[in-house]
């Protein structure tokens, strides 16, 4: 009764499964797209890896020493020429300057990027806005190298004069004593490079998550008589909050990891030093720095174990920012 | 009879008498810094922002207050200081690119692009020397560290946007946590993975794979956005046709993404060409031309730099300026060359 029955000698075509098999090609396809998608696992997990195996001896030596410790002496120098005292590894000075400056970084940078991100999204007319964007991404591309050199002989004067001031009207807070008159090369100068630096991050994440904010919810808050700013914070912070707190955290992470901005405009001193205001501090990065270049095959052990910490801690307070901040848009309140 | 034309008028331009206010709260911006400057510890360029600043916000939330009530005059402050606070993260920019110019522009002439550090020191005076080795090794850095990162990068946004398959979240999430790793542990790792204990030396190789550890996340990230944004009609129409995966993916989607793509590239080349730490630990910062990467050290302009910034000398430091200015250069021609591309695809 069809067409096919009516034509002579037309073979009626097997009734067959149709199946997703694919073909060689895709399958081909498939697996290299897969492997070089395995790309960032492998390689995080080579970089914990190797970074463990090199400085397992230092870390089993030293134990918890190794990141409670204060004092970094190797009895080995890079000529051979052994010390009378036995070596000690340990980082904990580094990782209090560490922690230190990364946490000026995000008490100045933090405000700074928030109120740059409201600024674009609620206040800026559009002329200025794009304009702004662009300088914001570009600070993004600025290596580090030119955040310390400018650091270094720009900013510090400037950065001193305020260190000073601080210091004079406010040195009952045990934060900003100092017990030398040493203002350059401090934490406090480091962390307001620091804060530059996580500016961009900070504010592009702020700014995602404030530009998701429902229009709806903003425009019944303005319906019900809002003044921008009660708008803000009836609205816009609290849909914002968790992002902007991952955002902080982004930036955290990034102000733990730096490395040759600090080197150049602190001054590194092995001490777990609390008065950011005077000249002296370190981080872990800034520290491998500092002694990789004249170490010993045994120091070496060490920095890499100094290294695994600093990976594990900066992958630590990454994961934890981005877990946030995926949360945040994604939650609708 | 005469016909009376009604005058134009313009009754959302602010009156003379409307403006007064305005215009008391300028003058007092004004007189109160002065006086701020004059008879208390602020000075300079800084302080006259900080005083200027905290006096405008006093003085617009004042006037706002007068006119319109208390929620207005919390408003107008909390308005002020956020344009104040966007201004503050302008300063460091402005601030940066004056000081490369006008530092940098006097170290430059002919000789600093022809000359390696081979017959000069740091310390010597600008005249002697140049960056060319530098030069030269920072293209083959970038462009072996390219050959590494971006297939892989490709590849991985290919696998969350195309294949979709298990574990695209866990990828995803770690492509992020990779971008947030320091560059300096990319440095020790290739150190302790490739050189250290194996009797290889540094290499300009070595650098590139420290840096394509660095440049992965960057690309792969900024690719499966410009992948994402091409519409599954797409895609649906190539299988549609009788193409097998790969051909849809070769043919249809990677053409229709390609500016994107290259911009994914450009992004990812300025995030590593002024990147210093992970080369300290795998390059060796050579001082003249070398143009094996798989053998002897090799000098980078961000390696120059770091010398010339380490030695501490005024020549030096003139140096580092000159040698930066050019570093800068590199880095504002990528970054616009992708805010083109990627102005063109929107």
């Amino acid at each position: 009764m069809t067409m096919t029955d009516n034509r002579a000698g037309a073979a009626i075509p097997e009734p067959r499964e149709i199946t997703t098999q694919p073909r060689r090609s895709d399958q081909v396809f498939r697996t290299v797209v897969f492997l070089g998608g395995l790309s960032s696992l492998v390689i995080l997990s080579a970089i914990a890896l190797f970074l463990g195996v090199r400085g397992f001896e230092i870390i089993t030596r030293e134990g918890l020493k190794f990141i409670t410790g204060y004092e970094w002496y190797s009895s080995i120098n890079a000529d051979g020429l052994s010390g009378d005292q036995p070596s000690v590894y340990g980082i904990g000075a580094m990782l209090i300057g560490t922690i230190i400056t990364a946490l000026i970084a995000v008490a100045i940078g933090v405000p700074i990027a928030v109120a740059t991100a409201l600024f674009l999204n609620f206040y800026a007319p559009n002329f200025l806005k794009g304009f702004l964007v662009s300088v914001i991404d570009l600070m993004a591309a600025f290596p580090s190298i030119l955040f310390g050199l400018w650091g270094l002989n720009v900013l510090m004067p400037s950065a001193e004069y305020w260190a000073k001031l601080l210091h004079k009207y406010l040195d009952f807070v045990p934060l900003f004593d100092v017990s030398a008159p040493v203002f350059t090369r401090s934490p406090f100068v480091a962390g307001v490079v620091l804060a530059i630096m996580i500016i961009p991050i900070v504010t592009s994440v702020a700014r995602e998550v404030f530009s998701q904010t429902p229009l709806d919810r903003i425009q019944a808050a303005y319906a019900l008589g809002a003044t921008k700013w009660s708008m803000i914070r009836a609205v816009v912070l609290p849909f914002g909050s968790s992002g902007v707190v991952g955002g902080a955290m982004l930036g955290l992470g990034r102000a733990m990891g730096e490395t040759v901005a600090v080197f150049t405009v602190l001054n590194i001193v092995f001490q777990a030093n609390f008065q950011i205001l005077l000249g002296a501090g370190g981080n872990v990065a800034s520290m491998i720095i500092l002694k990789f270049g004249e170490a010993s095959a045994e120091e070496i052990k060490a920095l890499m174990a100094a290294g695994l910490i600093l990976f594990l801690l900066t992958l630590l307070v990454n994961m934890i920012a981005d877990l946030i901040v995926n949360r945040s848009g994604r939650k609708g309140r | 009879m005469t016909i009376q034309t009604p005058k134009p008028t313009k009754p959302w331009r602010a009156t003379p008498k409307a403006m007064i206010p305005n215009v008391v709260a300028s003058l007092i911006v004004i007189v109160g810094t002065w006086v701020l400057i004059e008879y208390t510890g602020m000075s300079g360029k800084l302080g006259a922002f900080a005083s200027a600043s905290l006096i405008a916000i006093v003085s617009l939330s004042i006037v706002a207050g007068i006119q319109r009530g208390g929620q207005a005059a919390k408003n107008s402050a909390i308005g002020t200081l956020v344009a104040i606070g966007a201004l503050t993260a302008m300063l460091p920019v402005v601030s940066i690119l004056g000081t490369v110019f006008v530092r940098g522009v006097r170290g430059i002439y002919v000789g600093f692009f022809t000359n390696d550090m081979s017959l000069a020191s740091v310390n010597d005076p600008l005249d002697k020397g140049g960056i060319l080795h530098a030069i030269i090794g920072t293209l083959l850095l970038i462009f072996f560290a390219m050959l590494i990162s971006v297939p892989l990068g490709i590849l991985t946004a290919l696998y969350l946007t195309e294949i979709k398959g298990p574990g695209s979240r866990l990828i995803r999430f770690l492509v992020q946590a990779m971008s947030g790793v320091p560059s300096i542990v990319a440095g020790l790792f290739i150190y302790s993975a490739f050189i250290s204990g194996t009797g290889r030396g540094f290499s300009g190789f070595m650098g590139s794979l420290a840096l394509a550890i660095l440049m992965l996340p960057t690309v792969a990230r900024t690719a499966e956005e410009v992948l994402l944004l091409i519409p599954a009609d797409l895609r649906e129409a190539g299988l549609a046709l009788g193409a097998t995966q790969w051909r849809t993916v070769a043919m249809v989607v990677v053409p229709a993404a390609k500016s994107g793509l290259i911009t994914a590239v450009i992004l990812g080349v300025a995030r590593i060409a002024g990147e210093t730490a992970p080369l300290l630990f795998t390059t060796g910062g050579g001082d003249t031309v070398n143009g094996n990467p798989f053998d002897g050290v090799m000098g980078s302009v961000p390696f120059a730099i770091w010398k010339a910034l380490i030695a501490g000398s005024e020549e030096s430091n003139a140096r580092a300026w000159a040698s930066i200015f050019i570093l800068l250069v590199i880095v504002l021609a990528l970054f616009f060359s992708a805010r083109r591309l990627g102005k063109r695809r929107a």
